[in-house]
């Protein structure tokens, strides 16, 4: 599975070649250097380890820093690994660019740790619908969970129930997005439609398996 | 220069022609039926521009068999394939929402001066 490493800059419109107006997302692809080749023999299984996105040295740790001085490359913020993504000839150091991996009207799933929302009830978290109607007497359980259980036979209540807790904040899959436009010379992809988590955080965008 | 600007300049058609609230435009818009396209024009004052980049948009008011209808066009929309200006009205807001209250002759501009 081929991907890139990038970073949410915002939401816009453009005019598509059949001069459709649709919203895009604007990802920043930084060129990704690999900065570890995994092989069969070596390490069981197949996969590229990209890097990307400036961090000071000093910032970094003293094993991340002689980790990136073996690939020659200066200190990165970001590292991900990507299973059975082997482009022809590569070796550590190289560096991978958006229109390199990417292509245009491509379907690819956008991976991201969404916005946290906090402690939320289990109308927002879970989709439950509360508890009906204002009238007939009812007056402050409009956004409540309902019975969470049964009586004094289990006289408890069962592990995995949904209840309200702490929301969002999670790794989330975007799957079926397609990449409608790449700006080599700024580095940026434009993805149809949203894209998860908060401007500035970093995305991994994945070709999907065909 | 920010990136997310960068993006949206592409999208900004400096040959345009510029509308501007009060004016009234008779648009000439590509219409997609099928496999076959066609012209169809719209007349009518506008009465809203927002936005920017390609996100702009403008409103074009006009009263169509006793019935006021509005229709908003993105500014920098390939689809308009022609745009004329029949008047440019002298107006003191940005925003003429209060056309809809009026009818007929009160829902009249008064010419612009000409620099």
């Amino acid at each position: 599975m081929s991907g890139l490493i990038g970073k949410k800059i915002g939401m816009t419109s453009i005019f598509d070649e059949a001069g459709n107006h649709i919203a895009v997302t604007v990802v920043e692809v930084e060129p990704n250097v690999v900065t570890q080749i995994k092989t069969e023999e070596n390490d069981g299984y197949q996969a590229l380890q990209l890097s990307s996105f400036y961090r000071k040295e000093k910032n970094t740790s003293k094993a991340l820093v002689g980790h990136f001085a073996k690939a020659n490359t200066e200190s990165k913020k970001y590292v991900v690994e990507f299973r059975d993504f082997m482009p022809d000839g590569v070796k550590l150091g190289d560096e991978l660019r958006a229109e390199d991996v990417l292509a245009e009207g491509s379907t690819v799933d956008v991976v991201g740790t969404s916005k946290g929302k906090g402690f939320q009830g289990v109308v927002k978290r879970h989709g439950f619908s509360g508890v009906g109607g204002r009238t007939h007497g009812q007056h402050n359980r409009e956004r409540a969970p309902g019975s969470i259980g049964m009586a004094s036979d289990p006289a408890r209540v069962f592990k995995g129930i949904k209840m309200g807790g702490r929301t969002g904040n999670e790794r989330v899959k975007h799957k079926n997005s397609v990449v409608v436009k790449i700006l080599p010379e700024s580095n940026l992809v434009l993805i149809r439609g949203s894209v998860p988590g908060p401007i500035g955080r970093m995305v991994q965008i994945h070709n999907r398996a065909k | 220069m920010n990136k997310l600007d960068l993006v949206e300049q592409t999208q900004v058609n400096t040959e345009v022609q510029q509308v501007n609230p009060g004016d009234t435009v008779n648009i000439h818009y590509r219409v997609r039926e099928g496999e076959k396209e066609r012209i169809q024009q719209y007349e009518g004052v506008v009465i809203n521009v927002r936005g920017s980049g390609a996100n702009k948009t403008f409103t074009v008011r006009k009263i169509s068999n006793n019935v006021g209808v509005e229709r908003i066009f993105p500014y920098y929309s390939p689809f308009i394939a022609k745009l004329e200006i029949k008047k440019r009205g002298k107006i003191r807001r940005a925003k003429l929402f209060y056309l809809r209250e009026l009818r007929g002759k009160a829902a009249r501009l008064k010419d612009k001066a000409r620099p």
